[in-house]
């Protein structure tokens, strides 16, 4: 049954594949090549879809991956897939988490892991100011030291970062207003 | 039940208005969770995040079950899971079987142009909040550089700063004891 098939193949990318979305795609790439399932260049596309659509990544692959192999029951048994094992795993460690998060020992080492955290999200931080702000690529070409600053872009986002700060609006509005801005003025 | 689908409900916002993987999802859950509802603490989400980023499986679907789980147990975390993901399911379904090049369109670029900028400033912001929070002596900030340059510039992989970063918590505080004493 390809359901089934499907499903197992994805259960095994839930389980194996540590550290979020991005870290599926070689998976991905694998049982592309294994099964014949979708094509190099689909999984090109589909990789670009899951980024500039919204939800998590992952989730985004397996869903494409699985309708292109067998429609809307196939993209549902590999997104069902994928999340299973997740669940699972996190279910265990919520149970010892309530128990155990209050123990002295647990607690400082907390107290080290949540820094260390705040680094990660400042790398992924990081990333998205690189692409969204600059245009290093841009600059390795013409040269021009001028050119890295995409000037548009952080002219946005300095009033972004301003009105966030200050209002303290949802961010969906910032977001959804975010989206008309980039349509009406090109960005 | 009404707890119930309003974790189902929560989780699917914070599913529809995620761009770009699960740290972009940051500022709504501080937003929906931490400030209006108050289901969990800002450390508590920092918390999830190391856990998630330690254990397999996608980290927004890890943390959503996570959330579920202290609300209402085993069926809340179903409800906040399925919540997580069915806006990007039906989201998917729509473009893989209606419309070919989705992305290549001059609108859909534009508009997520606009929106990687929001997203910047959100995560800036949130940043800001958990600094405020959660670094607060030196050691912290040392833990911070590190980890930020470690993982940026030498490639060291988020696990293992995790586990360095407990190590280095559970060090000091065993040695400020030993000092008391």
């Amino acid at each position: 049954m390809i359901y089934l098939l499907i499903y197992y193949e994805f259960f095994k990318i839930g389980l194996f594949a540590i550290g979020g979305g991005l870290a599926t795609i070689p998976f991905i790439q694998d049982l592309a090549q294994r099964y014949n399932w979708i094509s190099i260049e689909e999984l090109i596309d589909m990789i670009a879809i899951s980024e500039s659509t919204p939800g998590p990544i992952g989730i985004n692959i397996a869903t494409y991956t699985g309708y292109k192999i067998s429609g809307v029951f196939g993209s549902l048994a590999a997104t069902l897939g994928i999340i299973t094992p997740s669940i699972i795993i996190i279910l265990l460690i919520a149970h010892f988490y309530m128990k155990f998060s209050e123990e002295p020992i647990v607690r400082a080492g907390l107290t080290g892991i949540r820094p260390a955290v705040i680094g990660l999200i400042a790398v992924a931080a990081f990333e998205v100011i690189k692409i969204a702000l600059f245009n290093i690529e841009k600059f390795y070409e013409t040269k021009v030291l001028l050119d890295i600053f995409n000037f548009k872009a952080i002219v946005l986002f300095s009033l972004l970062l301003f009105f966030i700060q200050k209002y303290k609006k949802h961010p969906i509005l910032y977001i959804a207003a975010s989206a008309v801005i980039g349509i009406l003025l090109k960005y | 039940m009404k707890e119930l689908m309003e974790l189902f409900m929560v989780f699917a916002r914070i599913g529809a208005f995620t761009f770009g993987g699960g740290y972009a999802m940051l500022p709504l859950i501080e937003k929906e969770i931490v400030e209006k509802r108050k289901w969990a603490s800002r450390d508590e989400i920092l918390d999830y995040f190391a856990i998630g980023q330690c254990t397999p499986g996608i980290i927004a679907v890890n943390t959503a079950t996570f959330i579920g789980y202290k609300r209402k147990g085993i069926i809340g975390s179903l409800f906040s899971t399925f919540g997580i993901v069915t806006p990007s399911f039906i989201i998917i379904l729509i473009i893989a079987s209606f419309i070919k090049h989705f992305q290549d369109y001059a609108i859909v670029q534009h508009a997520f142009g606009g929106i990687r900028i929001a997203v910047a400033a959100l995560i800036v912001h949130t940043i800001i909040k958990l600094w405020k929070q959660s670094i607060k002596d030196w050691s912290a900030i040392v833990l911070f550089i590190i980890s930020f340059l470690a993982i940026t510039f030498f490639n060291l992989s988020p696990v293992i700063m995790i586990i360095l970063g407990g190590i280095a918590g559970a060090y000091k505080n065993t040695r400020k004891k030993a000092d008391e004493k």
